[in-house]
């Protein structure tokens, strides 16, 4: 378990004004905007920025964690603030000497702009790492239009980081990265966000045009950026935050075995010994997220090297697999042991919330397209580091 | 203070100790009258259901559970 004063903020604002919300957030599928304020009134948008540029400089284990406290009470809140860190890290780790986007950051700090991913567009399949459309430059200025089939809290954003071509004579997998910011941008809604779970994230489609300066666009290629940070920080803050909506499943399973043998001590209630295997499921997906974290950290320090290994991009793959996996898989244990009380809602220990935000785990990034990938990276593996 | 005699109560109940709790007083040590871990457990729920509590992980101790007068301050801690 990490302990740290932001895993402790992130508690309380979970506990205080995501979980009140969390029921209405699912069933009118609005935004967590309790939750989002509450961070950034805590300046937590920011966490991730170095120091230096006004940030807090905390570590991916941290974020994690983060995530994990507000997953536990609602999982949409949870999940924007751990996209919105995926975009401030792909910026923070990826910007060089960039006075653009140093300053940019600073503001960031300043005001806690909330960053959205538009990374999906319509004609690509779902594949992140080719893209339709291109930026096109002229002098200092840029322009830009995507049709993006979903853009995470998109309407609810204040800046957005997109991908596109290099330039409109690059082949669909020469990619960057270009912040667009809200005055510049003229978005139209295409399609709404009607879905079985994970409903706060109001993923609309979009169409979009954006307007800005050719300094915001990042140094380094989208390739780069995707396999040092994007990937790494989406599978393990996804991760974190479906380990707290599996921890807070097992939390109310716990409760609800207690008050069974309450009623009679001296008799293990039947159900416990099912609470005792969620725990052991629980301990072992909590290890692997904090120790894959960790093992991101030390290679952060040490250098792109470690990052670009066949290793590294397999342990990413597989953390976001078995986590995806885990989460259903604990929240339905739970759900059998709480019973009927856990499949009704509006009860102490109504489950039917946080196993419809499971279902999308296994889907965000499909896991047999990444089982795919996994696929061929083993015919190349040479060493396990 | 919380009411003592329903923590006896509770012990007598649950505790399976090898002397009758009347015989002790609110201070002796409950270990050595023969309660034994798995008891506690017992007793520690039947007290949960009894005064309408949770012990928090920080009082699930032997030292918790040694007398009826341990029992009643860290109870008395947590209805209050």
């Amino acid at each position: 378990m990490i302990r740290s004063e932001l895993h402790a903020l992130a508690q309380h604002i979970g506990r205080e004004y995501a979980a009140p919300h969390a029921d209405d957030v699912d069933q009118t599928s609005r935004f967590p905007h309790e939750a989002l304020n509450a961070l950034k009134d805590a300046r937590a948008l920011s966490a991730f920025v170095p120091v230096e540029l006004g940030g807090m400089g905390c570590s991916m284990r941290d974020l994690a964690a983060m995530c994990e406290a507000l997953g536990e009470q609602c999982a949409a809140a949870g999940m924007v603030f751990a996209m919105h860190q995926i975009q401030v890290g792909s910026i923070v780790r990826h910007c060089g000497d960039s006075e653009y986007f140093r300053s940019y950051l600073r503001e960031m700090v300043a005001h806690q702009n909330l960053i959205a991913s538009v990374t999906s567009e319509v004609g690509v399949g779902g594949d992140m790492r080719s893209s339709v459309c291109a930026v096109e430059r002229d002098g200092c200025s840029f322009r830009l239009e995507k049709d993006a089939t979903t853009i995470s809290y998109g309407g609810h954003a204040d800046d957005l980081l997109i991908t596109t071509r290099r330039d409109a004579s690059a082949p669909a997998n020469d990619q960057v990265l270009v912040l667009a910011r809200k005055a510049d941008l003229v978005m139209e809604q295409t399609s709404s966000w009607d879905t079985l779970g994970m409903r706060g994230t109001c993923s609309n489609g979009f169409r979009l045009r954006a307007t800005g300066k050719v300094a915001q666009i990042l140094g380094d290629e989208f390739s780069t950026i995707a396999s040092h940070t994007m990937v790494p920080f989406s599978h393990i803050l996804w991760s974190g935050l479906w380990l707290g909506i599996a921890a807070g499943a097992v939390s109310r399973a716990r409760t609800f075995v207690r008050a069974d043998a309450r009623k009679k001590p001296g008799t293990v209630p039947s159900t416990a010994i099912r609470l005792a295997e969620a725990m052991n499921a629980l301990q072992t997906m909590r290890a692997s997220v904090y120790e894959v974290a960790r093992d991101c950290e030390e290679r952060m320090r040490e250098g792109v090297d470690t990052l670009s290994t066949v290793a590294f991009a397999l342990k990413m793959n597989n953390l976001k697999i078995s986590a995806s996996q885990q989460v259903f898989a604990i929240v339905y244990q739970a759900m059998q042991i709480c019973g009927i009380a856990a499949y009704k809602n509006n009860t102490p220990f109504s489950l039917g919330r946080p196993l419809r935000d499971a279902l999308s785990a296994a889907l965000m990034v499909g896991n047999d397209r990444i089982y795919a990938t996994n696929a061929q990276l083993a015919l190349i593996l040479k060493e396990d580091t | 203070m919380v009411d003592s005699e329903l923590i006896r109560t509770v012990v007598k109940t649950h505790g399976r100790l090898s002397v009758d709790i009347a015989s002790l007083s609110d201070g002796d040590e409950l270990y050595l009258a023969g309660l034994s871990s798995l008891a506690s457990v017992n007793v520690m729920l039947g007290l949960e259901a009894a005064f309408d509590i949770e012990f928090p992980d920080r009082m699930l101790t032997r030292r918790v559970f040694e007398s009826i007068s341990s029992m009643q301050t860290a109870i008395s801690e947590l209805v209050s």
